[in-house]
């Protein structure tokens, strides 16, 4: 059975089952660095993170048989990561841009290092819930088959979002985020606070890798992330740095980046290159039409160096 | 001739360049020890993997040529990074340059065959700056007058590129006779760019070192590259003095482009004759880590370029001599880049090197 028979029906009906399975990694990225971005700093080496950690769950997952032990170990490399970040970022004259692209090709580099041995063998998926199930149409049902791993993103999302604004916690990374002087004068050592924003931030881009080599598409390549930690990087400041925002956009780009796979599908070829630049085209419109040179972006973090 | 501050200017100026030359080379030492314990712990000689990569490449006349080669297309790539760095801009996209002027080169090629070999390179040369050029241009117009963060915009553009030229080699642009690997028309022999006499190695390192020497010309001597400078300390400042930072940053980032978007003719008209995936080679990863160790300045570039052609050179003797993965090289690029940005945070910081620490001890307490 192939997708004709419902006709172009299948091209958004493709693009909604495309947005839930390609967003799981921009979420957990995208929240990561909110985190990281609101308490002033900003990792752009999550990229690297990513491959990483998607290598790591990959080969944790191979060795152990066990999907969720290959998460946990990505979730951990991600985090030593992240705090490397933090804690090199302290020092004077150090720049967090450019660690962060140092970052993104040791972590690849990292990662093709140690998988080269795990491109042949099969790893266990992590477990999806066929949401489908009521319907008989193959396309609805692999379209609403979502992995437990989107709705523990969908409610971190929601749980950030209101932790931000409530918790003892969120209020000190706003803080420290805003202004390192403020922090200070309140008895808070911003390094000591950035550091934790970024092991977590790392943390949650090394879950968004094991996403990827779990999941969808479900093996170790080199090539499995085509700059999908960048991309949420960008993700991130188009969401106002709000992590409701950032679960939004990233269901936007994951439809983004469906959109080429799905009108293949239905026959259309022509192109297909191009469509599948959707994402990148989509995260510059985005950064252009929402950045301005006369005023700093409503909701960012007074600290963060790339809107000052 | 005493300096304003009461020590002789020439010995400010000895320390001031020992300093820049030091720290960077004590990080590379360090990057590398660092990499022989990486080396060690995957339980491989770290000795014989310093041995390997010496004779890959730097140990022999051949290594040599070969590392020369790979050496070429860092310049110009590294050129697209320390440019915009002068105005305190960091673009690492200069890989989507390399691609779409090696793609904008090739069409001009098959396009202008028939004239004249001259003309035909000209005419590549100046189609892949100024795809190039536009490329990196828009990065930085979009940096200046929209705010829109340069690295940001880079990387996501250099993704656009790679797309747009897989689209163009195996559609529009497509030689119907190339079948396993799309590529565009294949340029005659006449249009290549051939060897330096004598050597193994293609014109192309001339051109990169040529662009090195003018891009140092230009940011060390010209009153552009001495409002670059400003522009860059301060935009505000130079604004107030009255200088068009938005055509000299827009100006830079084109030119910037241009030398990645030449890497990507040369790479066409020199190696591969013809447009196809193998442009995104990775070039423009490595140039950045050049720029970086070389502080941005263009003529450091050159000794730097070669040093990491070099490793690149070796990579494949290493995977096959030490049973290493093709990575390995990749590994010590990344953790190289990382400690050479580490040790920023030692400028200034050493009374060695430092007249001021020289008479005031004192002045050290505050920041060692």
């Amino acid at each position: 059975m192939d997708s004709t028979e419902i006709g172009l029906w299948g091209v958004p009906l493709a693009m909604l089952g495309g947005a839930i399975r390609v967003s799981t990694p921009f979420i957990f990225v995208s929240l990561g660095e909110a985190i990281t971005e609101r308490s002033g700093r900003i990792n752009l080496g999550l990229e690297g993170t990513l491959v990483f950690g998607a290598m790591t769950a990959y080969a944790v997952a191979v060795m152990t048989g066990s999907p969720w032990l290959g998460l946990l170990a990505a979730a951990a490399a991600g985090l030593c990561f992240g705090l490397f970040h933090g804690w090199i970022c302290k020092f004077r004259g150090v720049n967090d841009i450019a660690i962060g692209i140092a970052l993104m090709l040791f972590g690849s580099g990292l990662a093709f290092f140690f998988g080269k041995p795990f491109i042949q063998p099969s790893a266990p998926d992590l477990p999806a819930i066929p949401f489908g199930g009521w319907s008989d149409v193959p396309q609805v049902q692999a379209a609403l088959n979502v992995n437990v791993l989107f709705l523990i993103g969908a409610a971190l999302a929601v749980f950030l979002w209101w932790a931000f604004r409530n918790t003892r916690a969120g209020l000190i990374l706003r803080v420290v985020g805003d202004s390192s002087d403020a922090a200070r004068a309140m008895g808070l050592n911003p390094n000591t606070v950035r550091l934790i924003a970024t092991g977590i931030g790392g943390a949650l881009a090394g879950i968004g890798g094991a996403y990827l080599s779990l999941y969808y598409p479900g093996s170790w390549t080199e090539g499995i992330s085509s700059g999908q930690g960048l991309m949420a990087v960008a993700l991130v400041i188009f969401a106002r740095w709000n992590p409701l925002g950032c679960f939004a956009a990233a269901l936007l780009f994951g439809g983004a980046g469906a959109l080429g796979p799905a009108l293949q599908s239905v026959g259309v070829t022509q192109g297909y290159y191009l469509f599948y630049a959707a994402p990148y085209i989509l995260t510059l419109v985005i950064m252009i039409a929402t950045s301005s040179p006369s005023r700093s972006l409503a909701g960012a973090p007074g600290e963060l160096s790339i809107t000052k | 001739m005493l300096g304003a501050r009461g020590y002789p200017t020439a010995l400010e100026w000895i320390a001031r360049r020992a300093e820049a030359f030091v720290i960077p080379l004590a990080a590379l030492i360090v990057g590398m020890a660092l990499f022989s314990l990486f080396i060690a712990l995957v339980g491989k000689s770290p000795a014989q993997l310093y041995e390997t990569m010496w004779r890959g490449g730097f140990g022999s006349w051949f290594s040599i040529q070969n590392s020369l080669s790979r050496a070429a297309p860092l310049l110009l790539a590294a050129l697209c990074v320390a440019l915009p760095a002068r105005l305190g801009l960091v673009v690492i996209g200069g890989e989507g340059a390399i691609v779409l002027g090696g793609v904008a080169a090739a069409a001009t090629g098959v396009a202008t065959s028939g004239t004249p070999a001259f003309f035909v390179v000209l005419a590549m040369g100046v189609a892949g700056m100024a795809a190039g050029g536009i490329w990196i241009g828009a990065v930085g117009a979009l940096r200046h007058y929209r705010a829109v963060n340069e690295t940001i915009s880079s990387l996501l553009m250099a993704y656009i590129a790679i797309a747009l030229m897989n689209h163009l080699v195996e559609g529009p642009l497509r030689d119907p006779a190339s079948l396993n690997k799309p590529s565009t028309e294949p340029l005659a022999q006449a249009y290549r760019i051939g060897n330096i006499a004598g050597m193994d190695v293609h014109w192309g390192l001339v051109v990169g070192v040529i662009a090195c020497i003018l891009s140092w010309l230009l940011i060390e001597k010209t009153r552009w590259g001495f409002a670059a400078r400003i522009a860059g300390g301060n935009v505000r400042a130079a604004q107030v003095q009255g200088l068009a930072v938005g055509p000299l940053i827009v100006g830079f980032t084109a030119l910037a482009g241009g030398f990645a978007g030449l890497a990507g003719m040369l790479e066409v008209a020199a190696v591969q004759g013809s447009a196809n995936a193998s442009l995104a080679a990775g070039y423009g990863y490595t140039g950045i880590l050049v720029a970086f160790l070389a502080r941005h300045n263009p003529l450091a570039i050159i000794p730097v370029a070669f040093l990491l052609g070099g490793i690149d050179a070796s990579g494949g003797l290493i995977q096959r001599r030490m049973d290493l993965p093709d990575a390995t090289v990749l590994v010590l690029q990344g953790m190289l880049f990382v400690v050479i940005l580490f040790s920023e945070t030692f400028y200034g910081r050493f009374k060695a090197f430092n007249p001021d620490l020289w008479q005031r001890p004192d002045l050290l307490k505050g920041i060692a």
